[in-house]
């Protein structure tokens, strides 16, 4: 297990596959002890949850499923309305993470705005008065978000082939807005496996083949994408668009974005920015594009 | 190993091993990494991605920590003569505590302290020499990868072309994007990995340290021996007696014997015979054709292209004339027929020998990759509690600087600014962080005195048996 700062003064926190970058502002001090809440409480969050791993890794259906530990629980909520589709809590993992460290960090403390960054699934606390502006990292600094308090988001997740996880699509990202960071997670996971199309170029093994111990059994996930022609791109991503606003009616999430070799489709109202000309901004000047 | 654990026969069989790391305990299909991506089955081994690298001395192997395997096997009898390297050491950044390593050792009945641990540089680079005469591009320009600038052409050297790439500016200094792909470049290069860069306005090339380059697709096998002139000051003596006539031709300078300081010195008598191109000075002349992949660096397959005429008032019958390339690899031999005309003949066995002498004194063109960065800032309190009395330590030579093992070449002037030949290390020796930055072992050895002297962390000081003993290690 490591505990460390960055130079910054950011926490990093990390056992076994959980990587966390945590960041608080506010008073020094009260920093300071959320950041010791959070290295307190991060010891138990690992060994709990491997002790309910086979359940995590089934598939959800019909029974909610009964779990003890409050990771787990959070797991099981974040899934639990997509279980008409394949899904197993695993999907919400990174997520539900980010979700228990941040509320964790939290209590007690009285701090401006704070993450918990578990590889890309972002967990978010912000004061009255207080936004936070992420970037969307596809293949450079493609988009970005500001987060008001007034919006009710409070967890960014990012899916796709970049990631340690496989997918049964073929999206480069999938990045969801959502009230937690649990349910953006399962969203973004369901998002990325619906930009998918049925071509030669796309070269696919059961997951099991792979790693043994993955939740997704016999399910053939992507291993490679080659050279796909631009109306494949477009089919793939227009079916990730039309799960992404099945997703946003039900109020399942706030936004979504999606990148496949460049393309991008957005499902939104009003909280995403994508294109070149939001890299140039965030950096410090030049004008949009759009 | 409980039942919980145990692996079942057929997945025994299918080579699958158990990492037992973490709590999650996973199963590991050969050749993938488990979840975390820090553990890996190699062979039916579980290896750490990134394992402490012991070297021994000259000769004897190199061991490697991974937890959760058999046990050492004490082959290196009670570590006697190992060197533990920074290789998988770990490291905190900053530095807020002693390094991970420090082991004393008695060589030769002196006290010593070895200091281990991984720095994280983000001030770093890398030098990059590439053994060609081949135009990369021009001095200053840009070189990238991804589209993303890296680096830049530096001045070249004899022989070789030069690349700076790198260093702070390109790592943070530019947009993420740029940052990540320096840093994958540079990783992969210190790693020894072929990376392809393309220069602004000039080649592509691809470089993989200790190998040959390979410029706009096509591999350089060796340095010429030098230019077309050099060649002919090299050998002229070794042709006189042989020959009336030599033509070296190069695409940077092409030499002709007779014309050449080489041959006036020897007096020998002017032959006549008037190359292509630009003269100049006696005997040297540029552009004598195109540069391409044919005799010398140019686009000639046949060298009498390159003749302009044949001077009869200066030429006979019976002048015998070598044609050879800068390399040795082309070369061919004519006599002058009475109408003056070059005619393919057989090459006498003396003037093969001087071919064939080119071709030996012409080296394998490699690239080499030198890393070279600044241990300043926090690393240095990992291994003291006053830091600057390391870096005067270091400039004293009070203290041996290496890199997974290698010397390091330390900058005069301040701080401790290092650079070592990736070559020379341990495979997979380096890192990076996501700030980005690389991740290089580096170990600091010296008198176990010298080291209390500078506030060291004496106390925490372990013998090598102990390192061994406290961490179940293999041999490779």
């Amino acid at each position: 297990m490591i505990a460390a700062r960055f130079l910054d003064g950011r926490l990093h926190l990390q056992h076994g596959p959980i990587d966390l970058i945590i960041e608080a502002f506010g008073v020094r001090e009260e920093v300071e002890a959320a950041y010791q809440q959070a290295i307190d409480r991060f010891g138990d969050i690992l060994p709990t949850l491997v002790r309910e791993l086979p359940t995590l890794r089934r598939p959800v259906r019909d029974a909610y499923p009964l779990l003890q530990g409050p990771v787990a629980r959070r797991m099981a909520e974040a899934v639990w309305p997509h279980r008409a589709v394949f899904i197993t809590p695993m999907a919400a993992v990174a997520g539900a993470v980010a979700d228990e460290m941040l509320q964790a960090m939290l209590a007690g403390r009285t701090l401006d705005k704070a993450y918990v960054n578990d590889g890309g699934d972002i967990a978010i606390h912000l004061a009255p008065g207080h936004s936070l502006r992420a970037g969307i990292f596809a293949e450079a600094l493609d988009g970005a978000v500001t987060l008001p308090h007034d919006l009710p988001v409070r967890g960014i997740a990012t899916s796709g082939r970049g990631g340690r996880s496989f997918s049964l699509g073929i999206a480069d990202s999938a990045t969801v807005l959502a009230r937690t960071a649990a349910a953006a997670d399962a969203a973004a996971t369901l998002i990325a496996n619906a930009v998918d199309i049925d071509h030669p170029a796309i070269e696919r093994r059961p997951a099991r083949e792979l790693d043994p111990d993955s939740d997704l059994g016999d399910l053939p996930v992507t291993v490679a994408v080659g050279e796909l022609p631009r109306a494949a791109v477009n089919e793939a991503l227009d079916r990730g668009l039309a799960e992404a606003q099945r997703l946003r009616r039900i109020g399942l999430i706030d936004s979504a974005a999606i990148s496949l070799r460049g393309e991008w489709r957005l499902e939104h109202d009003r909280s995403l920015e994508i294109g070149p000309g939001v890299a140039r901004r965030l950096h410090g000047g030049g004008q949009s594009r759009r | 190993m409980s039942d919980e654990l145990a692996l079942s026969e057929s997945e025994r069989n299918a080579g699958i091993v158990r990492c037992d790391a973490c709590p999650v305990l996973c199963r590991i299909r050969p050749g993938r990494a488990g979840a975390c991506d820090r553990y890996a089955n190699e062979d039916g081994r579980l290896v750490r991605v990134d394992p402490l690298v012991l070297l021994a001395k000259p000769g004897l192997a190199r061991v490697a920590f991974v937890e959760g395997s058999e046990s050492w096997a004490g082959e290196l009898g009670k570590g006697e003569g190992a060197f533990v390297t920074g290789i998988g050491a770990t490291t905190t950044y900053p530095d807020y505590k002693p390094a991970p390593f420090i082991v004393s050792s008695k060589p030769d009945g002196v006290d010593m302290v070895t200091v281990v641990t991984e720095g994280i540089f983000s001030y770093c680079g890398v030098k990059v020499k590439i053994d060609t005469d081949r135009y990369l591009g021009p001095e200053q320009a840009a070189v990238r990868v991804k589209g993303e600038a890296v680096g830049h052409v530096t001045t070249a050297e004899y022989g070789s072309q030069m690349l700076s790439l790198g260093g702070v500016h390109h790592l943070v200094g530019g947009s993420k994007k740029e940052g990540v792909v320096t840093c994958d470049a540079l990783l992969a290069l210190c790693n020894k990995e072929a990376v392809e860069l393309e220069i602004d306005g000039g080649s592509t090339v691809v470089v993989q340290a200790d190998r040959p380059p390979v410029v706009n697709g096509a591999r350089e096998e060796r340095m010429r021996v030098g230019c077309g002139s050099a060649a002919i000051g090299m050998f002229a003596p070794q042709w006189k007696d042989h020959v009336d006539e030599v033509i070296v031709v190069d695409d940077h300078i092409t030499g002709v014997l007779s014309e050449h300081q080489g041959g006036r010195f020897l007096e020998m008598k002017p032959a006549g015979i008037r190359v292509r191109g630009r003269k100049s000075t006696p005997g040297r002349y540029f552009q004598v054709a195109q540069p391409g992949l044919g005799w010398g660096g140019t686009d000639v397959s046949d060298p009498l292209e390159i003749i302009e005429k044949i001077d009869p008032k200066q030429a006979w019958p019976g002048l015998k004339l070598l044609m050879v390339s800068t390399t040795g690899e082309h070369s061919a031999w004519f006599e002058l027929d009475k109408d003056l005309k070059p005619q393919p003949a057989a090459m006498p066995a003396p003037v093969r020998k001087v071919v064939e002498r080119i071709a030996e004194n012409c080296e394998p063109a490699l690239c080499t990759v030198l890393f070279m960065a600044g241990a300043g800032g926090s690393l240095r309190a990992g291994v003291t509690e006053n830091p600057v009395r390391l870096t005067r330590s270091v400039r004293d030579t009070l203290t041996k600087v290496t890199l997974g093992g290698v010397p390091a070449y330390v900058w005069p002037g301040g701080g401790i600014t290092l650079m070592v030949d990736v070559a020379k290390m341990p495979e997979k020796s380096f890192g990076y962080v996501p700030t980005p930055a690389l991740v290089a072992p580096i170990e600091f050895t010296l008198r176990a005195a010298d080291y209390a002297a500078l506030g060291g962390y004496a106390s925490r000081a372990v013998t090598l048996e102990d390192v061994l003993r406290g961490s179940k290690v293999r041999l490779e």
